[in-house]
Parts: structure tokens; sequence; C-alpha cells
């Protein structure tokens, strides 16, 4: 096995861009100290190399990885892909390092550093994903419905499925203002665009009275006498609240911007051909 | 918006509050064509309400006017408060409402009883017809069969709903005479047995016929008030257990007792609600559930109450150390499985990881184990963990959780605390037999 170097790889920041990190890594048979993408602020002294993406290069690691290493471990570092550990990237390459030789059993070693870290990212964004099946909120514009989230980890892929089979005859948005990308359904179509911010209309009366006959039952449906704060706080963490309309915050007037304004206020936009559709 | 439906949610939520079920679990759907809403079988939790329970479901009766007398009951007929009803298009185009949007899960169905249980239990039904066959709405469904209604009705209801329930709510047939006149232990089993039997019917015809329509596929459910009556955790858990055996249900829920009325019968207006003990038997229950206890490992005939500062499976645990250490390399996943410390999850996980490779202490934390507890009953590699003090001081810290710790230094706060020992205090139901088995935990070979 190679030693780490002190190098520090730079990518794009996509998928396949981390994927000829990988290439890189057995090509020169190095390991990094670690990767960073255009996302990370960070400036280092030591010494940089810039990878470059190349399709050739990522999709013969591609096809490696359920190949040597099995189809639930590419399954597994998609998914690791798109949480928000920090270093995510180095990880996900001394994972696959660890794959190729160990084969399929890698991911049966959850008591490893590697494995571990993964999992736990993976388990977190798992968690979101499914917390905010419950805890989005939309509200009905134009007939539509528009939600906002603030989610740590990429989530909005996670929740197609749910919100499809949910809500097939509906058009809606879920929009995530963390990573500035929105969720859009129309029958029977579902894409995710970037999104750089988004514009809302005045609520109507009829939205309105909603909100207030759901923060009614939500007061109301306590047990005053087994009031428990802090049991609240860890099932439901306080950073959740601010989009939820029970605790009023709905009211809020947003921003403007093209993309997301059209999209929201029509919501009838094409789906350009070229974008891919999610299943 | 009429104003008026403000007032009815208000009322009627706050009547249909203390029923603990909340859960949208139990079924796998998706909507169909043309229609709205879906259901997964883990459940999804919308919102938690101040009290930390879950928001699932618009959990609200179809009225709080009721024709009987149950002295636990706040709709009962005898106690003077506003009354109202929602009528069945009202209350489904709430639901669909708060559906839209995401605030809810589905509808949780219960009501008191108009005129009386059939006229009641068709109102209900009214209001489940507008939302699955006008609205195509294909989301959860819990409605409550009301004792005494109709077998006709109910078969009905059961085509509608997704889960059934009928509350025993109070344990025993004495406590039922006494609290609940107009209700028998005939008629609260006879619906739960004939909906066991529709589920059990509809569960062979659906092998006949895949699109069979389906009888609460969800299954049943039911929930008894604890610490009303002078019902003990044995009694109560045993009723249990025989539940989930005899009516196959899928879930026995209990309500911690909040004092709604001024009855020689039942506990002073200002008696807090018995929290812990509701907790208590939760846990029981999964033991029962998950960790395939038997009822009558957990309690019997001379301890009849849960230890209040230790729960009932690190009690277990301390009962039988004969059972200890287990071998967390070499264990079945059962006994893994009776280990304080490991749940089903970090079970799970244990038996995964040690496909590739030999666990040690300090691997099994990266697998979930509470170490802090579980270190008493395992080992690794024929080894106890290094440095493990048997000391009562130490186990008391381990073994409790922190608030029971510091519930159990209010309650005998002269203790010192070198000499502090979970088995001292008089009140410890099982002080005698626990001293013996901690001084065999203490002298345990390592
Ligand atoms: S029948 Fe139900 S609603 Fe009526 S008093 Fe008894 S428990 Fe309460």
């Amino acid at each position: 096995m190679p030693n780490r170097s002190n190098l520090i790889y730079r990518y794009d920041g996509s998928f396949e861009g981390l994927l000829c990190c990988v290439f890189e890594s057995y090509d020169q048979h190095e390991i990094p100290l670690d990767i960073f993408s255009p996302a990370s602020l960070q400036t280092t002294l030591l010494p940089e190399k810039d990878i470059r993406t190349e399709t050739a290069k990522a999709n013969r690691v591609l096809a490696s990885i359920p190949q040597k290493i099995s189809p639930a471990a590419l399954d597994f570092i998609k998914r690791a892909f798109l949480t928000c550990h920090a270093q995510k990237e180095l990880y996900i390459l001394l994972f696959l390092r660890m794959g190729y030789r160990y084969g399929a059993s890698v991911m049966n070693m959850l008591t490893d550093d590697v494995v571990n870290t993964l999992f736990t990212a993976v388990k977190h964004l798992d968690k979101e994903s499914h917390l905010f099946k419950g805890f989005i909120r939309f509200s009905v514009f134009n007939n539509a419905l528009v939600a906002e989230i603030e989610p740590k980890n990429v989530v909005l892929p996670f929740l197609v499925r749910h919100f499809r089979e949910r809500y097939p005859e509906e058009r809606f948005l879920i929009y995530d203002k963390t990573h500035r990308m929105g969720l859009i359904y129309q029958p029977y179509q579902a894409t995710i665009i970037p999104i750089e911010e988004l514009d809302l209309p005045e609520t109507d009366e009829n939205e309105r009275s909603f909100r207030e006959l759901w923060q009614l039952f939500y007061d109301t449906i306590e047990i005053k006498e087994r009031h428990n704060p802090k049991c609240r706080m860890s099932l439901m963490p306080k950073r959740y609240w601010k989009n939820m309309t029970e605790f009023g915050s709905a009211e809020e007037k947003p921003s403007v911007s093209r993309h997301g304004n059209d999209a929201v206020k029509s919501l009838n936009f094409k789906i350009a051909a070229e974008e891919k559709l999610l299943d | 918006m009429k104003l008026d439906v403000f007032d009815k949610l208000k009322i009627l939520t706050d009547a249909a509050k203390y029923d603990v079920a909340c859960t949208s679990s139990g079924v796998n759907k998706r909507a169909s064509a043309g229609g709205i809403g879906s259901a997964a079988s883990c459940g999804i939790c919308h919102s938690f309400s101040a009290d930390g329970r879950c928001i699932s479901l618009l959990k609200v009766l179809m009225t709080n006017v009721c024709a009987y007398d149950c002295q636990y009951c706040v709709n009962r007929r005898s106690n003077d408060t506003p009354r109202t009803s929602f009528t069945p298009r009202e209350l489904a185009e709430l639901t669909i409402n708060f559906y839209r949007r995401n605030y809810i899960e589905g509808l949780f169905l219960s009501s008191g009883v108009l005129k009386d249980p059939d006229y009641t239990t068709e109102r209900m039904l009214e209001a489940l017809r507008i939302l699955r066959e006008e609205y195509r709405f294909s989301g959860y469904i819990h409605a409550k069969a009301i004792p005494g209604t109709n077998s006709a009705l109910i078969a009905r209801l059961g085509m509608l709903a997704d889960r059934m329930s009928v509350n025993i709510e109070l344990p025993s047939q004495n406590s039922l005479r006494l609290l609940a006149p107009d209700k028998s232990k005939h008629s609260i089993l006879a619906p739960m047995g004939y909906i066991q039997n529709r589920i059990q019917e509809n569960s062979k015809e659906l092998v006949q016929y895949r699109s069979a329509p389906k009888f609460a596929p969800a299954g049943q459910s039911t929930q008894m008030i604890i610490g009303a009556t002078p019902d003990t955790d044995f009694q109560i858990l045993n009723l249990t257990e025989s539940l989930y055996k005899k009516y196959k249900l899928k879930r026995v829920f209990f309500s911690a007792y909040m004092p709604v009325a001024d009855n020689a019968m039942l506990p002073a207006l200002n008696t807090k609600p018995p929290l812990l003990r509701e907790h208590r038997l939760y846990q029981a229950d999964w033991l029962l559930r998950y960790y395939g206890f038997a009822a009558n490992e957990l309690l019997d005939q001379q301890h009849q109450s849960f230890n209040p500062y230790i729960d009932p499976k690190c009690n277990w645990a301390l009962n039988h150390m004969e059972f200890f250490p287990v071998d967390v390399n070499r264990a079945s996943y059962n006994s893994l499985l009776r280990v304080p410390g490991i749940g089903v999850l970090s079970a799970k996980r244990i038996i995964t990881a040690r496909r590739t490779t030999t666990l040690h202490f300090a691997g099994l934390k990266k697998l979930g184990v509470v170490l802090k507890r579980a270190q008493y009953f395992i080992s690794c590699g024929g080894r106890q963990a290094e440095g493990l003090k048997f000391a009562p001081k130490t186990m008391l810290q381990s073994l409790l959780s922190d608030k029971t710790l510091t519930l159990y230094r209010q309650n005998f706060p002269e203790a010192p605390a070198e000499q502090m020992s979970l088995f001292d205090p008089p009140s410890m139901v099982q002080a005698q037999s626990m001293q013996e088995e901690l001084r065999k935990c203490l002298t345990a070979p390592i």
C-alpha cells in the first residue's frame, strides 16, 4: 500500500470528479492527505494537485466498483457523497481502496474507522431524509404545493419517490435552501434543478386559515400535565422548527430570483429533455 | 372558512388527546390513479407536541357528545363540558387539506357515543367514505370500533380503515364494572375477536385474489389506562401478552391516568400521572415484541410491580447473572439481545461485523453498544472489560439512567455515596434477591 502523501487533491465537486481522484490515486500510487472541492473554502500551504474530470477515467472506476467490490458498495458511496461529512471525499477514496483490497466484505467491516465514519455519515443522511418526510410543510399557491427546507445533507434525491407516491396528481416544489436546489414535480415527472433563490407570492385567505387551524390543533393536542420540552427537542431539534407551520414561521416574506420565481409562479415549466428524470 | 370549524377542532381535539395511539405504521401503500395519499409501514412522525409525543395523524373525535358515563373519561355524560360534532364532510375536508400540506399522515377517528354505538359508527363511516371514495384518499386511517357496535357496521369500517382499535381501557373486569357501567368485558372483546377473524379471513382471500379488498391491513391495537385502578403491572403485562397471542394485536398502548373526575373510586384530582410506570410498561412491551421475553420472565406473583429505578431488561439480567457474561464473538442473536446496553440494531451489527473480524471492546462502541451498561454482562475473547469494577456505586451509575439516578438520590439522600447501593431501600421490590445477585455479580470470576 502506498504511503500517505502530503498532497491535497482539488476536484470540481462532481461525483465523476471524485472518481477521477480515485483513478489518480491508483495511477500515481499515492494517497492524498485530503480532497478539496470548490465549495471548501480552505486554503493550505501544502502542495495541491488539480484533478481534471475526465469521463473515460470516471467510467472505468465506476464500472469497477460493482465488479470488484459490490453493487451495495456503489450505492453506499453514492449516498456517502451526498452527506454533509466535511471529509467525505477522502473517506470515500479510503473506503474504495479498502474495497478493492477486501472485496464485498468491506461492507461488513463496521468497526474499521473509515467504514464506520462513512456509515455514521450515511446514517445521518438517512435519518434526516426520513425526518423530512414528516417535517416538510407545504403551502398552497395557485393550487401548487411549495415547501422550503434547510437540511444539512443533500436529502432531495431521497424524497422524490415518497412525495410522488403521496401526491401523484399535484404539482409541487421542495426548495432546499442550504444547497440551493429544488425538487420539482408535475404529473408524472420529477426533476432536481439548481435554484438560486425563491420568491413566493402572498398567501391567500384560505391558506392562512388552514395554517391557523393546524396551529390550533398543534397547541391543543398537547397534554399539559405531560409537558416535556426536552423530549420534544431531542425528537425534533430546533433547527427544523423555522420552516414548520406549527411554529408560525411560514408567514415570513421571502425574496426573489428569476429561475425559482418562474418555477413557482406557474409550475408549468417544461422539463428540458436533457435534464435527467428521476425514477 | 366558518369560524365554527375552529371551535369544533379545538373541542374535539381536546377531547381526543388522551388516546395515546398515534402511529401510522403497519402498511405500505401508494396513491391510486387520480388519487392522493400513501403510507409507509415504518410510520412517519410529522411533528412532536410540547409533551414530546409524536403527531402523525389528525386525532379528533367525530363528536364528544356521549351517552355513556365512564368515570375516567372527560367525555362522560355527567361531565359539564361544551359539546359539539363534526359533520362527516367538514371532517373529510379538514383531513384532506391538512394532508395536502403534509401536516399529517392521515386521520385517527374516534368518537363519543352519539345516541347509540350504531348511529355513531354510521357517521364515522360516512366521513371515511367521503375520504376514500370522493377524494380517493389512500393515506392512513385509524378508526375506533365502539364497543356495542353491530358487527356488520364494523365490517364496513374495516374496509375503509387501515388500522382499527377497540380500547380495553381498564385492565380487569372488576374495574370495568365499577367505572364503566355501560361497557363490559364482552362488549369490548367481541368486536376485537370479530376484527381478528375478519383480518384472518381477509388474508386468505388475499392469497386467492391479490386484488381482493383489504380489511384493516395495518391490523388492530388497543389501549389501557394505567393507574386509575389497582391493577398491577404483572396483571397488565400478562393481559398484554395474551392480547398479542390471542387477538394478534399489532400494538397495546398504555396511557398514564390523568385525573379528570372527583370520584372516590379514582385517584384524587391532584394525583400526578404515573409516567415512570407507563414508561416501564412500554419497555416491557418492547421486550415482549422484539426481544423474545415472556411476561413471566419479567414479573411474577411475588414481584407484581416494575422496579422504578432499573429498566425491566436490566432487572432481569441482574436476577440472572448465571446467563452472563455473554461472549460477543460467539453468542447467538437472541442471547445478545438479552444483554443490557445491546439493542436490536447493535445486535445485528455485531453479527455482521464479527464475520470479518474478532470483536474487541473498543470496536463495540462503534456498533452502537452502550458499553457503560453492557460491560458487566459481556466478554470478548474470553475476557471481560479491563479494569471493570463491580462496585455498587459505579454499577449504580452505569445501570441507572441519569434520570432515575437523580430520582434515586432525591428519594434516598441520606445514603452516603460510598454505601449507596441499589439494594438497600426497603421500597425496592426485589431488594432481597437482587442483593444476592449483586453479591454474585461482585464475585463473579473475571
Ligand atoms: S364511551 Fe368513550 S367517550 Fe363515552 S364516556 Fe366512555 S370512554 Fe368516554
